[in-house]
């Protein structure tokens, strides 16, 4: 009995002092790695959609709250008129959440492209995703408030051979970008305005 | 039974190191190898783990019941993998990247575990620390080691710089699943080679 009650107090003890230490460091590296990812995946995702806007759409950004996450917003500037946004978005991947940028024109409603940002897919298989643009390059001139789907899904979507699931994780993320965008076009229309 | 911090420290780095001596946690080891940065960094980061992981088994070995002994290790282990990732991802993104999934798949490394079981737990600290250090070098050596082969032929550069020129046509075959095996199993062959008594 007594060693049962020790058993029991030694691991309580050892997980909440973990538990503690890790949600300590992750608050305080949160913003670090926030900047890191700004810097490496979203930035070059965001200028490889945004690519040819006269503006710096990492400079330029704004946040939207939806319902209680705040979204951050990226401002692409084309013929002098800032009509074009990027967001993020998540989809279930094989290995964990896979994240995609997505740029929509608001003026026709249309994505002008895609990049993923974050994932955690197996190397050389759902890793193409982000690796061989040839993937994404399909999502370009989708309505955006289209359900976007994979070929054996009876979408549109030519999957990558070997990484079905990511490839549904990639459609499942623009889907709900899809979601996000319709929810909050009026307030992207508003803030857009302050960058013109 | 009673060896010198060298003694233990030095073991890792021939005697018993890890990839090629024990062969033991070889998922890291043919996985990311393909360079030799991937192979320092990933190996850097199963060091920090291992001496953390020793030394906090080592201080708590006569506290952590036996029963639930591995139980306690591994929460050890992975709250310490945790920490590697969380810095990874602030300090040295684009290494973090590259190395991906296999950062979080150092808490099932068997090195890591099989030191704290084998070692740790039934030595006092200063030992602990001299094995956890040594295993941790001779893993990133290995690595390193490894993962320099499969760079040179795989794609004609050391360390990000090209060593042949660019006529040279690498053998993509090296930095390939397939090749990793075969330079682990030419590695091995070498070693026992010399290491034959």
């Amino acid at each position: 009995m007594r060693e049962l009650i020790k058993m029991v107090i030694v691991l309580t003890i050892l997980s909440a002092f973990s538990g503690g230490l890790l949600a300590g460091l992750r608050i305080s590296t949160a913003a670090q790695i926030e900047n890191q990812q700004l810097k490496f995946v979203k930035g070059p995702a965001i200028k490889a959609i945004l690519e040819g806007a006269a503006n710096d759409p990492i400079v330029d950004r704004f946040k939207v709250t939806d319902g209680d996450i705040d979204r951050s917003f990226f401002v692409g500037k084309f013929n002098g008129k800032a009509n074009t946004v990027a967001f993020e978005s998540f989809g279930k991947g094989y290995g964990g959440e896979v994240g995609l940028m997505v740029g929509v024109d608001l003026d026709n409603d249309k994505i002008i492209g895609v990049g993923v940002t974050t994932h955690s897919e197996t190397p050389g298989l759902g890793a193409q995703a982000k690796d061989d643009p040839t993937f994404v390059s399909q999502f370009k001139g989708f309505a955006i408030v289209e359900p976007v789907k994979v070929t054996t899904d009876g979408g549109k979507i030519n999957a990558m051979s070997g990484a079905t699931i990511t490839s549904r994780a990639v459609c499942s993320a623009a889907t709900d970008a899809g979601q996000i965008y319709q929810k909050l076009k009026p307030q992207l229309a508003e803030k857009l305005k302050e960058f013109e | 039974m009673a060896k010198s911090f060298t003694q233990e420290f030095v073991k890792g780095l021939w005697e018993e190191i890890p990839p090629f001596r024990l062969v033991l946690g070889l998922c890291p080891v043919l996985g990311v190898t393909t360079t030799m940065e991937n192979g320092i960094g990933m190996g850097l980061a199963t060091t920090f783990v291992l001496l953390c992981s020793n030394v906090l088994v080592s201080l708590l070995r006569n506290i952590i019941p036996s029963k639930v002994r591995i139980a306690c290790f591994i929460i050890i282990i992975a709250t310490f993998v945790i920490v590697v990732e969380l810095l990874m991802q602030a300090y040295t993104y684009p290494l973090f990247l590259k190395l991906g999934v296999f950062i979080p798949l150092i808490v099932v490394n068997c090195v890591v575990l099989g030191r704290a079981e084998a070692f740790a737990s039934k030595n006092s600290l200063l030992p602990s620390i001299a094995d956890g250090l040594g295993i941790g070098i001779g893993f990133t050596l290995s690595l390193a080691a490894l993962g320099a082969l499969r760079e040179i032929l795989g794609t004609g550069t050391f360390y990000g710089a090209m060593v042949f020129g660019p006529f040279f046509k690498p053998f993509t075959f090296m930095v390939q699943a397939p090749g990793a095996f075969v330079c682990l199993g030419l590695m091995l062959c070498v070693m026992n080679l010399f290491g034959s008594k």
